[in-house]
C-alpha cells in the first residue's frame, strides 16, 4: 500500500465532444468559466480607461471616445452580461457546495435563471444608458 | 531500500496534493466576495463613466468611491485570476501550462497595480 503507483493509473478522459451530450447544467457551468475569462479580458478596457482618466485631459480625450463609441458600448454591455452571468453562476456553485439544489430540475431552472438574469441586467443597463 | 512513505503517512494529512480543501475553500470564499463586489463595482463605475473629464476626476477623487472601487476591483481581478488559472490547469499542460499560469498571474497583478495607481492618482 505504501508503494507509490508509478504507472498504469487510469486517466480521466476528456469527455467534451462525441462522448458527452451537452446538457443545460454542464453547458451553463462551462459558460461560467468562459464568462469569467471574458471578464478578465475586458478588465483591460476598464483599467485602460481609468489610467487614461488619471493621466491627463489630453489622454482622456483620446481614449474616452473609443470606450464611449457604439462599439465600446457594445463591448462594455457584453462585459455587463458576462459579469452578471458569472456572478449568478458562481452563486449557484456556492449553493451547490452548501448542499442545496442537488436536483436536476432545480439545477436546470437555475441555469435558465442565470441566462435570463444576466440578460435582464444587461437590458436594464442598456435602457439606463439610453435614458442618460 | 527503506520506505520513507509509510501507510499512515499516505492515509493521513492533507491528501496527495498536501493542500487539502484549501483551494476549494479559497474559490468558495472568492465566489461569495465577488457576488458582493461585482454589483458594487458595476454601479460605482457606471455612474462615473458617461461624464466630462472634470466630473470623472471629482467622482473617482471621492475617497469613498476611490477606496470602494479599488477594493472591489482587486476582489474581482483576483477571482478571475483564479478562474483563468483553473482553466489553464485543465486545458494547458506541461511546460506551456506552467508558463501560462505564470503569465496569467503576472497579467492579473499588473492590472491590479495599474488600476490602483490610476485610482490613487485621481484621488490624491
Amino acid at each position: 500500500m505504501a508503494d507509490v503507483n508509478r504507472g498504469n493509473r487510469p486517466l480521466s478522459p476528456f469527455m467534451i465532444g462525441p462522448y458527452y451530450k451537452p446538457q443545460l447544467t454542464s453547458v451553463s457551468s462551462i459558460m461560467v468559466r468562459i464568462t469569467g475569462l471574458v471578464v478578465f479580458g475586458l478588465s483591460v478596457v476598464i483599467i485602460a480607461w481609468l489610467l487614461a482618466a488619471s493621466a491627463s485631459e489630453t489622454v482622456f480625450a483620446a481614449v474616452n471616445p473609443i470606450v464611449q463609441s457604439w462599439f465600446g458600448d457594445l463591448v462594455l454591455l457584453a462585459g455587463v452580461w458576462c459579469l452578471t452571468y458569472h456572478v449568478l453562476g458562481r452563486l449557484r456553485h456556492v449553493v451547490w457546495d452548501f448542499g442545496y439544489c442537488w436536483n436536476v430540475k432545480v439545477s436546470e431552472s437555475l441555469a435558465v435563471g442565470m441566462f435570463v438574469g444576466a440578460t435582464v441586467v444587461a437590458g436594464l443597463t442598456f435602457i439606463a444608458f439610453l435614458a442618460t | 531500500m527503506q520506505r520513507f512513505l509509510t501507510d499512515r503517512k499516505r492515509a493521513t494529512g492533507l491528501g496527495s496534493g498536501r493542500a487539502g480543501t484549501e483551494h476549494h475553500w479559497q474559490m468558495l470564499m472568492s465566489s461569495l466576495a465577488v457576488v458582493i463586489a461585482a454589483p458594487v463595482f458595476f454601479i460605482l463605475f457606471a455612474v462615473g463613466l458617461q461624464r466630462t473629464y472634470a466630473e470623472v476626476l471629482a467622482w473617482f477623487g471621492n475617497p469613498f468611491v476611490a477606496i470602494t472601487v479599488a477594493v472591489t476591483m482587486v476582489v474581482i481581478l483576483r477571482h478571475v485570476m483564479f478562474e483563468a488559472i483553473e482553466a489553464a490547469e485543465d486545458y494547458v499542460h506541461g511546460t506551456l501550462g506552467q508558463l501560462t499560469i505564470v503569465g496569467i498571474t503576472w497579467a492579473a497583478y499588473l492590472l491590479m497595480a495599474v488600476g490602483l495607481f490610476a485610482l490613487a492618482r485621481m484621488a490624491l
